[in-house]
Parts: structure tokens; sequence; C-alpha cells
């Protein structure tokens, strides 16, 4: 009986009891704090709402998949089919995430495992400031330094892999493989970060169990580290991914803006992103064009949803240490490694 | 007697190769980023002069294009009032988070979607502000520096929550619970000792926040707008330096481009100092 009053303050020995202002105080910031995160809720769905409403016209005209998945984005006719923005946006995306994971992943491996301690700090923070770099600023750099310095070497690549599929003709200056490249380079620090955060969570026992067994520094990153951050890893690389897809001033200045699906990934070509900046300010008075890029945005905004929610998820796992014990998997690779 | 066994020299050269190339890559990552400082300060620094801060920008189509001034003034009146809306909220989001919600379906339902609304494209803050504030014509008029800075709020406001909570998470429960102890009503204890506690490190990622959104352009093109002339009144359309050189390399005119990298240097110069505050201010911090 004396637990239940100390528990409940409002119980028989008022004493102890919070003074009624007190309690208000108390509940009063409580109910603001949880309003402003029940806002967060609400704003995501009012966006959303909002968002398919504006969207309506073009999706009423062309129907939802109509608009998603036709290769036809013709202003002067006034006809928008965004499968050209799309492809765009997969092309330059998937390019990114290839070029820029390895590296990322790389430079994370190293500065967490290799690198001697005094530079860890000032290589991370480095690797950091290419986060700080505005889009803007890719794009011009990308505009000024880096389509003049490569286009010669693209043409020269594109005429001896002509063998290759999706390689070879004629190369413009911005094209896809540009794009990508710079979408590639603003994705480094962020798939790096994370990766390293993930790197953390292996357990010194696993690296030490490697060690100890006579595995060289390698192997101990290949047996130890990278299974058991192999889930986190793969949640970072989409997160990236899904900012590569929402990337937009740094690809509009780049990719040529030719609303067609190109041949090659030298062409040029142009994404959901880009032309909603690159178009909005034409549409303001023509309603069909307004609404048909508003919808644009709204299957970009359903993108990196659906990606960036499945990041966050593998990337939750990950950390929280939920992922399987992998011994199994040690075990496994050790007898793979055959000594 | 018996000697250790050496490590087989296969598995020797294999460790060596695979060490060169993880600080291979390390190498190829910081590569860019020297590139783009080089370039920024070479063909930025010739632009810069008292008439490029003191000028505005004319749209003159021969002769002196006009200076900056009123393209810094638009990002510093509109990057603001984007701290002034989403840092109190941000931070008010994590406060519930760590002190209210670390268990629960609300909380760990909100803190999923602050982490979503953090890889939503930039863009699409514009065109939703553009929506909800600009074609409904909100407080009289269409573009305005003020629906900009709501926009770039948007943008900020999960990054300074995501921050937050992880400063928060760093502050002690037996602090917490010591204050409690001691008779301290919940409100006190979070608005007096939590949140002092975990000050700088709440500084910090403010600080970071507000780097971000002052790189920004994306949101502010069909918010804000992009003008020539002077732009103080938050009322009305507003230059912003991301916007100014947007604008100023889609012209492709020498004497544009010139401008567009005497404001990208100082754009970055103003990131960077944010950041570096950042940093000094987080080594006060003496939560780890």
């Amino acid at each position: 009986m004396e637990a239940g009053s100390l528990t409940d303050p409002r119980g028989s020995r008022s004493g102890l009891g919070r003074l009624p202002l007190t309690q208000l105080q108390d509940r009063a910031l409580r109910w603001v704090l949880k309003g402003l995160a029940a806002l967060i809720l609400a704003l995501i769905a009012f966006f959303f709402i909002r968002l398919y409403i504006e969207a309506q016209p073009a999706f009423a005209k062309f129907g939802v998949f109509g608009f998603t998945f036709t290769n036809n984005w013709d202003v002067s006719r006034n006809f928008y089919g965004a499968l050209p923005l799309l492809v765009g946006t997969i092309v330059t995306a998937g390019l990114a995430l290839a070029i820029g994971v390895p590296v990322a992943v790389g430079a994370a491996l190293f500065v967490s495992e290799l690198a001697p301690r005094q530079v860890r700090g000032p290589l991370t923070i480095m690797v950091e400031l290419l986060a700080a770099v505005p889009s803007v600023v890719y794009g011009l750099w990308g505009v000024f330094v880096l389509i003049p310095k490569l286009q010669p070497i693209e043409q020269f690549l594109s005429d001896k892999l002509a063998f290759l599929p999706f390689v070879g003709g004629h190369v413009p200056g911005p094209n896809y493989f540009i794009a990508g490249l710079i979408l590639a380079i603003m994705i480094v620090p962020i798939v790096s970060a994370i990766t390293r955060e993930v790197i953390a969570t292996v357990p010194a026992d696993h690296k030490e169990a490697a060690l100890a067994l006579g595995a060289t520094r390698w192997e101990m990153i290949r047996m130890a580290v990278l299974p058991y951050s192999r889930s986190g890893i793969t949640g970072a690389a989409m997160l990236g991914l899904g900012r590569a897809i929402g990337e937009t001033i740094a690809v509009t200045l780049v990719i040529g803006n030719a609303p067609t699906i190109g041949k090659q990934i030298f062409d040029q070509g142009y994404t959901l992103a880009a032309v909603i900046a690159n178009e909005f300010g034409e549409a303001a008075n023509n309603p069909t064009h307004r609404a048909a890029l508003i919808a644009a945005g709204l299957v970009l905004f359903v993108l990196t949803l659906v990606v960036n929610g499945l990041a966050r998820w593998l990337v939750r796992r990950a950390e929280r240490g939920k992922v399987a014990a992998p011994v199994a998997d040690i075990q496994a690779n050790a007898a793979a490694a055959g000594g | 007697m018996s000697t250790l066994v050496g490590i087989a020299p296969g598995r020797r050269r294999k460790d060596r190769l695979m060490r060169g190339v993880l600080a291979a890559t390390t190498l190829i990552a910081l590569v860019p980023l020297a590139l783009i400082l080089y370039e920024l300060i070479k063909r930025g620094i010739g632009s810069w002069s008292a008439d490029f801060f003191t000028t505005d920008a004319n749209g003159n189509f021969l002769g002196d294009p006009g200076g900056i001034k009123s393209a810094i003034l638009g990002t510093l009146e509109m990057v603001g009032l984007a701290t002034l809306i989403a840092v109190p909220t941000g931070i008010g989001v994590a406060l519930y988070l760590t002190e209210y919600g670390r268990a629960g379906r609300f909380g760990s339902l909100v803190r999923y979607f602050v982490d979503v609304m953090t890889g939503v494209p930039s863009i699409v803050f514009g065109l939703f502000v553009y929506i909800t504030l600009v074609l409904s014509g909100a407080g009289g008029s269409g573009f305005a520096g003020w629906k900009g800075a709501v926009a770039l709020a948007l943008l900020m406001l999960p990054i300074v929550t995501r921050s937050a909570e992880v400063v928060l998470l760093l502050v002690p429960d037996s602090l917490r619970e010591a204050a409690l102890a001691l008779g301290a009503p919940r409100w006190r204890v979070v608005l007096r000792i939590v949140l002092p506690t975990a000050l700088p490190g709440l500084v910090t990622g403010s600080l970071l926040a507000i780097a971000r959104g002052a790189g920004e352009t994306a949101p502010l093109l069909f918010t804000a707008a992009i003008i020539n002339g002077t732009s103080f009144d938050l009322s009305q359309r507003m230059s912003s330096l991301p916007g100014r050189i947007f604008a100023d390399v889609g012209q492709a005119q020498d004497r544009l481009v010139d401008r567009a990298w005497g404001a990208a240097l100082t754009l970055v110069m103003m990131i960077l100092v944010l950041n570096l505050l950042a940093r000094l201010v987080s080594r006060r911090s003496r939560l780890t």
C-alpha cells in the first residue's frame, strides 16, 4: 500500500504529490512536444495528398500508368509520358551507385580499420566536406570543368568500346555518364558515413578472433567485418541511391535536358527532378503541363520514399545488431579461404 | 623446438594488394574535393572586389553585370527565417522522442518518418510549398522570400531532429534520475537539465542543418524565385546565392559565368565557416 502511494503522487499522501500547477506544466510540455512530433506525420500525409490532388489533371488525362510508363514527353503537343525521365533517373542513379559505392565503402574500411589513428579524424572530416559543397556548385564545376576535360576521353572510350552494349557513337558534352559521375561524387560522403557507423558496430571480439587465428588484416576485414555489416552497407548504398534519385540542380546542368531515352550511356537525357526544375517556369500558365510536372514530382517522391524506407530499415536492423550472429558465415569463409 | 609458421607469401601479397586498393579508394574519394576547391579559388577570386559585394545584379545585356549584394542578403534572410522555424521545432520533436517516446509505437513511427523525410528530394519540398503557398497567393503575393524560407525549413527540420535526438540520447539517464529524485518536476528536468547539458551538440547539429539549407537551390526556384536588382523584403521575390549561380550558369556569357564563380566561392566559404564553427562548438561538449 505504501508502494502504491509512492508511485501515484495523487494518492492519499498528498505531501509527496506535485502541485497542481506543476502537473499542468508537466502535461503541457508533454503535449506540446507530442504535438510537434505528430506535426511531422501530418506534414508527410498532407504532402502526399496535396501533390496527388494537384497532379490529378495529368493522371486523369493520361492515367497513372500511362503517365509514368509512356515514352513521349512532348511539351509542344501538350503530351506527357514520363518514361524518358524515369529511365534517365534510374540510369544516372545506377551509374552513381556503380562508381560511388565501391569508393565510399573502400574509404570507410580504410578509415576505420587500416588508417593510422592520427589521420582518421582528418580523413573523416575531408570526406564529409564533400557533402558541404552545394549542388549548384557541383553543377557549375561540371559544366565548365568536368565536361570540357572529359569529353575527349569519353569520345575515345566510346569509339574503342563500341562493341559493348549501350556504348558507341558521338559523345555530346552533357550526358548520362557525366551526371552519374557527379552524382557518384555527391553520394560518397553519405554512403561512407553510414558505412563507418555500421562497421563500428562489428564486435571487437569477432575482429580479434580472426586476427588471433592468424588472419591478415584484409582477411579479418573479409571474414569478420564485411559479413557482419553486409546488410548495413546495403542500406547505406540505398540511402545513396535515394540521394542520387532526388538530386536536382547539379543534374539539371549536366545532363543535356533532352526528353528522350538515350541509346547509350554517353547520350543526353533528362531526369524527373531536372524536368521539374527546368520547365516549371514555362509551365505556370499551362495547367496540364504544370500538373504533369507535379505528377513527375509525385513519382519522384514515391520512388524516394520506397528506396529510403527500405534503406533505413536495413540500416536500423544492422545497427541494432539484430542481424543473425554471423558465426556460421565466419566458419564458411574460413573454410573457403583454405587456411 | 618449433618455429612460428609465417604467413604464406600468397596471402601476404593479397593483404598488401587489398590494403593498397582501400587506401587508393580513399584518395580517389578526396580527389574531387581538391579539384573543386582549386577551381573555385582560381576562377572565383578574380571576380571578388569591393563592387562585387556592394552592388546588385542589374540584368544589363552588356557591360558590368553587377554584384551579389542582394543575393547574399537574401540567403542570409531566408536561411535565418528557416532556422527560426526549423531549429525549435526540430529540437522539440527530438525532445519528445528521447524524453517521452523512447519506447512505444507512436515514437518509433515518428522516428521512422523523420528518417524518411531526410530522404525526400529538396525539389519536392519546393513543389509542396509552391502548391500550398504560392498558387494560393498566401500573404497577398505569389513568389516571396518567406515562402522560400518555409521550403528551406521543411528541408532542415528532419536534419535538426535527427542530430538533436542523437545528442539528447547521450545525456546520461543518471542525470535525469538524480534531478527527479530531488523532486524536480519532469518539465524542469527536460528544460533545465537535459537541454543545457546537450546544448553544444544541439548547436552543432543546427549549424550543420543551416549549412545544408544555405546551399540549396531547388526549393527556392519556384518559391522565392530568382530576380535581378535589390531585394530585402521577405514578402517579395528574393535573390539567393545558389539561385544567382544557377541563373548565371544558364546564361553562358563569360561575364555572368565569372560572377557565378565568384558567388560560388562566397557560398562555399560561408558553408565552410558554418561547418568549422559546428566542429569548434562540438569540441566544447562533454558528452561523448
